[in-house]
């Protein structure tokens, strides 16, 4: 318990910003980069065990869609509808999950199923647009400011920190993860399936356990960033787009470590809001162009992420055995 | 037969034609280099902007943009293997895609700040034919044709060539094959261009049916994917009917429903199939 400490210190501290009032800008940027990390730091839980979904996009958007339809339709809060989204991503991970671990579904094969199924949900998003307004996206209803607290709709700073709580609730399951059997035995699956079961690893039930958590901090990502914007789409919340930027994010940062995909999401926010400010809309394209060229060079020379130029660094003999290191490099 | 299911089948075997080539350049990429190129649909893309751009911006013959689209888009993947996928070729296959994947961004990007994200057309149309009591679009005719004569090339290809029987022994046996004296650096090379080539000739079949624009890829690429996972990757033949099997469930599901839910309902039968078999329909 005793080495969470610093980090509620930096969580406290992170919460005090606000104190000393920064340009609104400079929220918008935090609340923006910390919501994105809770999606990378999701997407990483699995993606380190070598369960690599390109379909995490579908979470974000069950879980959006989930809480923005309960408000509009049934009047029903975010505060409500947001754990109510969350859990129907999470379901429908174990349910896309089970039979994929159950029939040994592994490796480009997941990948694969797991890109069809978040190329489903952006399409039933967008076929369904008598309700979710299609691709042309929806927004959730406003309310007047003296219910805006129960409405979960707040200013930047009041996202500021229900951004920071969703941010330091990923770090701490994925340190509860980190020290649980689970990590280990999630570990030995990753190594060698067969070998892990054959000493008593029950296989399916710890990827599915790594799937909910998985796939409920996307969720929660998602619903978090569509009632911080106040606008849903599908091309922005579902299907292999935003899928893929999450893998970059947390690639970049590296996924090894609890604050690469943190890192990752500083990266990809910054690189954005840098090309837009330096060139606006002329240069529309410069920064897909850019992230793809990093994810080339990231993958070839640094597999690890940025983070995994400290580790080393730092303690190049107890690196542990990392699945994304090149096979000479060992 | 009700002749408008009738034409739903026709256009579903038609389109599978469509979605057989990529599925088979994929197949050849994987079975050879085993690696996926996730940014396959977006070399297509690039063709079919190669198309568009020599036909109505320079003004070349359509025949010719065609011959040249074929070249370019081959020069690509082997630029793609040479820059990407060798240095990647002993890392893990999940690096590999994600690299891929990267390629797939780095294209898109490249493309939106080319040609801007406006939806640019080709402007050619063939009349439709009337056969017995269904309309067949001339276009998706030729194209399916187009895409046969395309496969059995390929076919001829690995079949009776020297470098054909190379390519299909080193996707039977990757440690043996450089033994016989088959350098791999060198297959792996041509399966590359072999594979941009057929990417380059989908373009071809494509950009006279779809607006081209940066993100057109996104629309055809992963059902692509699926295809191939559900005939077995690296399974051409697998791959070439399940291509045919999906055009029907897409064609035939949008008779019934919206073209959207008929996607819906081929993503789930593929889902479903990959429950049933996990390693493709036709998977030995």
């Amino acid at each position: 318990m005793k080495s969470l400490i610093p980090w509620a210190v930096v969580v406290a501290l992170l919460a005090c910003l606000p104190l000393l009032s920064p340009p609104e800008y400079f929220i918008h940027l935090g609340v923006t980069v910390l919501l994105t990390a809770v999606a990378g730091t999701g997407w990483a839980m699995m993606g380190r065990y070598g369960l690599v979904s390109f379909g995490h996009g579908a979470f974000l958007g069950i879980g959006a869609y989930t809480m923005a339809l309960l408000w509009n339709m049934a009047g029903l809060s975010p505060w409500v509808g947001i754990p109510i989204g969350v859990a129907l991503a999470a379901g429908a991970g174990v349910l896309l999950g089970y039979p994929c671990f159950r029939l040994k579904v592994i490796g480009h094969y997941f990948a694969l199923v797991t890109l069809a199924a978040g190329e489903i949900v952006r399409i039933l998003i967008t076929a369904l647009r008598e309700y979710t307004g299609g691709s042309l996206g929806m927004t959730p209803d406003r309310v007047p400011p003296e219910s805006a607290f129960l409405a979960m709709q707040f200013d930047k700073t009041g996202f500021w920190w229900l951004a920071l709580a969703a941010w330091a609730g990923g770090l701490l399951a994925w340190w509860l993860l980190d020290r649980s059997m689970s990590s280990k035995a999630l570990a030995a699956i990753s190594e060698d399936e067969d070998a892990a079961a054959s000493i008593g690893i029950r296989v399916t039930r710890e990827k599915l356990k790594v799937t909910l958590i998985s796939t409920g901090l996307a969720a929660l990502a998602g619903a978090l960033t569509a009632q911080y914007r106040m606008y849903l789409n599908p091309e922005s919340l579902a299907g292999l787009g935003p899928s893929l930027q999450i893998v970059f994010g947390a690639i970049a940062g590296g996924m090894y470590a609890p604050l690469g995909p943190t890192v990752g999401a500083i990266i990809t926010i910054g690189l954005d809001e840098s090309l837009r400010v330096a060139f606006g809309t002329d240069f529309t394209g410069g920064a897909p162009f850019i992230y793809g060229i990093l994810l080339v060079l990231f993958m070839i020379y640094l597999p690890r992420g940025i983070v995994g130029i400290f580790e080393r660094r730092r303690k190049p003999a107890a690196a542990p055995p990392a699945l994304g290191v090149p096979v000479a490099a060992k | 037969m009700d002749p408008f299911l009738l034409e739903a089948l026709v256009n579903g075997i038609l389109l599978g034609g469509v979605f057989a080539l990529p599925a088979l350049g994929l197949n050849l990429v994987f079975g050879v280099v085993d690696v996926v190129w996730l940014c396959y649909a977006e070399l297509v893309m690039v063709g079919m902007y190669a198309v568009w751009f020599l036909f109505t911006q320079l003004g070349w013959p359509l025949p010719l943009a065609f011959a040249t689209c074929l070249p370019i888009v081959s020069l690509l993947g082997i630029a793609l293997h040479y820059l990407v996928v060798r240095p990647l070729l002993s890392s893990p296959p999940i690096n590999q895609v994600l690299a891929t994947g990267g390629v797939l961004f780095l294209l898109q990007g490249a493309m939106t700040l080319v040609f801007r994200t406006e939806f640019r057309s080709l402007g050619v149309d063939m009349p439709p034919m009337e056969v017995g009591e269904i309309f067949v679009s001339g276009t998706k005719l030729a194209a399916f044709c187009a895409a046969l004569v395309g496969a059995a090339i390929l076919w001829a290809f690995l079949k009776y060539t020297y470098v054909g029987t190379a390519i299909r022994a080193i996707a039977r046996d990757r440690e043996v094959m450089p033994l016989m004296g088959v350098d791999p650096q060198r297959i792996y090379l041509i399966a590359s261009a072999v594979g941009g080539a057929l990417a380059g000739l989908a373009a071809c079949l494509l950009v006279v049916q779809l607006d081209v624009h940066p993100f057109v890829g996104l629309s055809f690429g992963p059902i692509t994917f699926m295809i191939c996972v559900m005939g077995g990757l690296g399974n051409m033949l697998g791959g070439f009917l399940a291509a045919f099997l999906m055009g029907i469930i897409v064609s035939v599901g949008g008779f019934w429903g919206t073209t959207e839910f008929s996607y819906v309902v081929a993503f789930g039968f593929f889902i479903v199939t990959m429950f049933a078999r996990p390693r493709g329909l036709f998977a030995r």
